[in-house]
């Protein structure tokens, strides 16, 4: 290798180093340093506020309740996708087209989309009408109905975010090879069998980018909430952008998004740990 | 029994389609249903009589909504062409060259997917005022080009290891200097992917909400200016806007589908 060709690499990555110290490393400094200090000497008062404010616990409460229902669910339909795509016969492009085009959907466009379904006069209504289970408009997204309010948002973020996970797992099932399956078959594995002993255990890689990528992303969770519920239902990035927009109070917005990046991290390391065990054991 | 169970899987795989497809396409009712559509009871599955382009007509030449549009595109081009000017670089690098600091590298770019960057878009706001970025779409471009770049210098890395490093050997053989190589040999190969990477860049900084809101105020982008607008505006201009948003998105993922998986399969490694 010569002296010049042993810098070049160097060179390349450079500029995507220095670019990501300004716009990520600096930031996550910064939030942090916000986040305990007030004109400079250091406190905990935001923190306080934060936890003190009467939207936290609900925020944080709705927050995990939608992680909690909405990956496993995204996980198990995305697997049933990617199981089906594979038998698929013919028509492979279009369906896959299909099922993948949430993917290039906002969050706030998701939002608006279910808010179209659901509303008073929505077409979900009028379905439901037309069959004779509800007799008027009836309301869904209000304060007063936070069951159906959770469910409205549940669907709008497995409808939007599904497809993500589908398309990590349909690259993790197309690395494996055929003959596995194939001998499974031929041993007289059921389909089930085959898929629970020998799909599942090789897609562990691809589930824990999965989950991982999916977990991080949900707990940011916030327009699609926003075009349903408007504040009827507190997030906790919701309530960091009030703390911010609204009450410019930059400290408490600070000290949520120092939370939000806390818990993001630990669910990480909770998913590297318990997956990473588990496909070590196997081999 | 084998043509039952061919019949309840095809009805699912239908259904699935249905359940992707239904509600945009109830979405586009609303937004060309005006006022009339959306308080009409009860709805029909056919466009009907209120269905007009008056209405996404009306919505269109609403104050701001235009202008947030054009900011958008504006901070889409920024961020596609800041993603690929500095991601493709490494992703170049991490392909040809085995190097120390190779893996540090990985890790970094893999550090950022646990973190919720757009999240730390809150402490830019005063940093940005500090430098006259603030409030600019130059300013979103930037925390959306954090959000890219990790995708971009991974998916270009595959696209170069794709590409056979005896081709390029060969170029050099012949006369060629490593720049000129790489320009008549590898570049060719490697557009229609880095093209591909570029439109998902756009996507992600047309879609992206929190930043793009909490770092502008009068110029917004499309997705800043209708969650501000959100809670006072009437049903059908959000149906409008919402439909504004998704109709170039699904273009692009129809423009790019050919890579989607090229592009998650090697982000697992």
């Amino acid at each position: 290798m010569s002296g010049r060709s042993r810098f070049l690499p160097y060179l390349l990555l450079a500029p995507s180093v220095l670019f990501l110290a300004a716009l990520f490393v600096v930031p996550l400094v910064e939030t942090i340093a916000i986040s305990f200090s007030d004109n400079g000497a250091p406190t905990l008062d935001h923190y306080r506020r934060m936890a003190g404010d009467l939207n936290f616990w609900p925020a944080v409460k709705n927050t995990f309740l939608l992680v909690v229902t909405v990956v496993p669910l995204q996980v198990a339909i995305a697997l049933g996708m990617a199981s089906m795509l594979q038998k698929l016969p013919r028509g492979r492009d279009l369906v896959l087209w299909i099922w993948t085009i949430p993917l290039g959907v906002s969050d706030l466009a998701a939002g608006l989309v279910w808010l179209a379904l659901l509303q008073e006069r929505g077409y979900l209504n009028s379905a439901l009408a037309a069959l004779g289970l509800i007799d008027g408009p009836t309301q869904w997204l209000t304060y007063e109905t936070p069951g159906t309010l959770f469910v409205g948002i549940l669907l709008a973020e497995v409808w939007r975010a599904t497809a993500i996970v589908f398309i990590i797992l349909v690259a993790g099932l197309q690395l494996i090879p055929k003959e596995y399956r194939e001998a499974a078959e031929i041993f007289g594995a059921s389909p089930w069998t085959t898929f629970r002993r020998i799909t599942l255990p090789l897609l562990k890689p691809s589930l824990q980018t999965a989950l991982i990528l999916r977990t991080v992303l949900a707990f940011e969770v916030f327009a699609v909430v926003y075009a349903i519920a408007g504040r009827n239902f507190p997030v906790l990035v919701g309530e960091a952008y009030v703390w911010q927009r609204d009450n410019q109070a930059y400290g408490v917005a600070a000290a949520y998004a120092v939370l939000i990046v806390v818990i993001s991290l630990a669910a990480t390391v909770v998913y590297l740990r318990v997956l990473r065990s588990r496909t070590e054991e196997r081999s | 029994m084998k043509t039952v169970r061919r019949l309840v899987y095809a009805t699912g795989v239908v259904a699935l389609c249905a359940w992707v497809l239904v509600p945009i396409y109830f979405i586009t009712l609303g937004a060309f249903g005006g006022r009339a559509g959306v308080f009409k009871w009860p709805k029909g599955v056919l466009p009907g009589e209120t269905f007009s382009f008056a209405a996404m007509d009306t919505f269109l030449r609403i104050e701001g909504v235009a202008h947030a549009a054009f900011n958008s595109v504006i901070a889409a081009s920024i961020c596609m062409a800041l993603s690929i000017a500095l991601g493709a670089p490494a992703g170049y690098a991490l392909a040809r060259y085995s190097f120390p600091g190779q893996n540090l590298y990985r890790l970094l770019i893999l550090l950022t997917r646990a973190f919720p960057l757009a999240i730390l878009a809150l402490p830019l706001t005063v940093i940005f005022i500090r430098v006259g970025l603030y409030d600019t779409p130059v300013g979103v471009a930037l925390i959306h080009t954090a959000l890219a770049l990790p995708f971009a210098a991974l998916i270009s890395s595959s696209l170069f290891m794709g590409i056979p490093r005896e081709l390029e050997e060969a170029a050099w053989v012949f006369g060629c200097s490593r720049v000129q190589a790489f320009r008549k040999i590898v570049l060719p190969l490697a557009l229609p992917g880095i093209a591909a990477t570029a439109i998902f860049a756009f996507v992600i900084s047309w879609n992206e909400v929190f930043a793009a809101s909490i770092l502008t105020v009068r110029e917004r982008t499309l997705t800043a200016y209708l969650l501000t607008v959100l809670s006072e505006s009437p049903l059908h201009f959000r149906f409008a806007g919402g439909f504004l948003l998704i109709v170039p998105s699904i273009a692009f993922i129809f423009a790019v589908r050919k890579y989607l998986f090229a592009m998650w399969g090697i982000a697992n490694r």
